[in-house]
């Protein structure tokens, strides 16, 4: 606000000069022009390509690939895999949102650290950990393999993987929006009678529902998307263990192209409209999300 | 008991609110069995043959060929990240034109866009025969199937990490501080190298760490267009997955927790750096 006048006072005095904060206007066009060419080259490029190659013979060609029996089998799995771990993570998010900003506690800020560890963690790592719990010659590996149990190269490890790549997802939105709320309005509700359920129906779910929506979405991307974590635990089998992106490698390691940019062809488009939702969201319900989406 | 149970009234909550003890219960356990219970197996694995069984199986050529490539490269790709980050987040925060909250949106698209999808875009756009691999032959540059193939994947998945860190600060500096610099009589250059950069420093870091982190675990966008050359362009996250289909489950481990041990001394020092950056608000 205050800058507001400033500008609006200096602003009519000063209007034949330039501002001592504009950049001249070579400079705002070349450092406009990287801007653009980066972004272009970078970033904008590869998506074109991805379109471009996905409909390269036509679009029977494309719908062709996309209907082919095995590509379904990895779109349903990949869908399966995202049903079970979002709803997981997104309750433990609740859950350790509630703890961390509603009440106080030693070890704290270690807890938040300790949640926020899988970000920081290599996906193949990400996988590692699980053939080393539940592979063959894992901690578990004689037991389950001694009790018929599949959990590697089967629908529970990719599952389990894809948890640990999408943990933090929720938590890590929920933490400081809750935090920065406070526990105000809970305290008074639980003071006035109502019971715990009640609050967090009545008056923390609709304080955190866009926050909580937003990270919903992002961690359904990555769990819709994740490669190299599913792609040590599942075993690679064609139409059975094959996720979406697991599907793109094979497809494209077979040289069929058209079939492997089909596929990501449909996963761009998931990225493109997660994009489009994320970027309405922070514009719309800027202040309902944590404030380090805030534009 | 419980007569006596009922009349001496239960030691009450101190807390207001309900639910402590389930939330923080269900937090620990689902943290415990996803996270750290298999965390400490890889961290055991390796061990298993003791120091000496770790340490054969770091410092073979191969493998330190790639953790040299993995952590060189994406150290490369951070300062590569910085420069144009803050190039693009000056452009998107300080200039009003059309377009720009297009831009300002496709920045996040190696967040969201599979690592897949990315890598065989990547591979294809810069191969010899690709729209800019074309380009570049003739002037005798390859990128995909070299090291170079893996820097620009790594520049391509770093990226969002610098802008979006920069732009809130950037944002936030507003012009007040330059224009009192320009108002002590210091030039254009010396405001942005001696007041602007300074205040963003932290920013900065925090970003290219964040890239650099992000860099020396990814595996996706990376392995189809490096050509996984061992000794030249073998990143280690690669080698790992290698080493998982020999059945070498204690060399897989090792090189899983040199990188484990990367990615806590990573988030030690983001963690700094927030600290850092707090005490200079």
């Amino acid at each position: 606000m205050s800058k507001k006048l400033f500008d609006g006072r200096s602003g009519s005095r000063q209007r034949s000069f330039a501002r001592p904060t504009d950049d001249p206007l070579w400079l705002k066009a070349l450092l406009g022009a990287i801007t653009v060419g980066f972004i272009g080259i970078l970033l904008l490029l590869p998506l074109v390509l991805v379109f471009k190659e996905a409909f390269a013979d036509g679009v029977g060609a494309f719908v062709r690939a996309v209907i082919e029996p095995d590509t379904l089998a990895s779109v349903r799995l990949s869908l399966m895999a995202a049903v079970i771990a979002v709803p997981l993570n997104s309750l433990f998010g609740i859950a350790a949102a509630w703890c961390v900003a509603k009440f106080d506690f030693p070890g704290k800020t270690f807890l938040v650290t300790l949640i926020d560890l899988p970000f920081s963690v290599s996906p193949v790592v990400s996988g590692l950990i699980y053939v080393l719990v539940f592979g063959a010659q894992g901690w578990f590996g004689k037991y389950l393999i001694g009790h018929d149990v599949h959990i590697l190269f089967a629908l529970p490890g990719i599952v389990l993987a894809t948890i640990f790549v999408t943990f933090p997802f929720v938590a890590r939105e929920l933490i400081p929006l809750m935090q920065d709320q406070g526990r105000d309005e809970e305290e008074a509700a639980a003071t006035l009678g109502a019971s715990g359920l009640g609050t967090f129906l009545r008056i923390t779910l609709p304080n955190i529902k866009w926050g909580l929506l937003y990270s919903v979405l992002l961690c359904n991307a990555r769990a819709l998307g994740e490669f190299g974590a599913v792609s040590v635990v599942s075993g690679h089998i064609r139409g059975q263990t094959n996720t979406m992106p697991l599907h793109v490698e094979l497809l494209y390691n077979n040289y069929d192209y058209v079939g492997a940019f089909a596929v990501s062809a449909l996963l761009a488009m998931l990225a493109l409209i997660t994009l489009a939702l994320k970027s309405l969201l922070e514009w719309r319900y800027a202040d309902e999300l944590a404030a380090v989406h805030r534009r | 008991m419980s007569a006596i149970g009922l009349k001496i009234p239960l030691p009450r909550s101190r807390h207001v609110l309900p639910g402590f003890s389930l939330s923080l219960g269900f937090t620990l356990f689902y943290l415990t069995g996803i996270v750290l219970i298999p965390l400490l197996a890889l961290i055991i694995r390796p061990f298993e043959l003791g120091w000496d069984g770790f340490w054969t199986a770091i410092s073979t050529p191969r493998v330190l060929a790639s953790l040299r490539l993995s952590f060189g490269m994406s150290a490369l790709a951070a300062v590569i990240d910085s420069v144009f980050g803050f190039i693009i987040a000056w452009v998107l925060v300080r200039y009003r034109f059309p377009g720009r909250g297009v831009l300002d949106a496709i920045i996040d698209l190696p967040f969201a866009l599979p690592t897949a999808v990315a890598g065989i875009a990547l591979s294809t756009l810069y191969a010899p025969n690709g729209w800019l691999g074309s380009l570049l032959i003739p002037y005798g540059i390859r990128i995909a199937y070299t090291p170079w193939g893996v820097l620009v994947a790594m520049v391509f998945i770093g990226l969002p990490f610098s802008v979006r860190t920069l732009e809130p600060v950037l944002g936030e500096i507003g012009h007040e501080v330059e224009e009192a610099a320009a108002t002590l009589g210091a030039t254009r250059v010396q405001t942005i190298t001696k007041v602007v950069i300074p205040m963003l420093m932290p920013a900065l870091l925090t970003g290219a760490a964040m890239a650099f982190a992000r860099g020396v675990g990814e595996y996706g966008s990376i392995i189809f267009i490096a050509g996984n050359i061992p000794m030249v362009s073998e990143i280690a996250p690669l080698l790992i997955v290698t080493k998982l289909e020999q059945f070498d489950y204690a060399g897989a481990a090792a090189i899983g927790v040199i990188m484990l041990a990367a990615s806590f001394v990573m988030l030690l020092a983001l963690n700094g750096l927030q600290a850092w950056s707090a005490s200079r608000r």
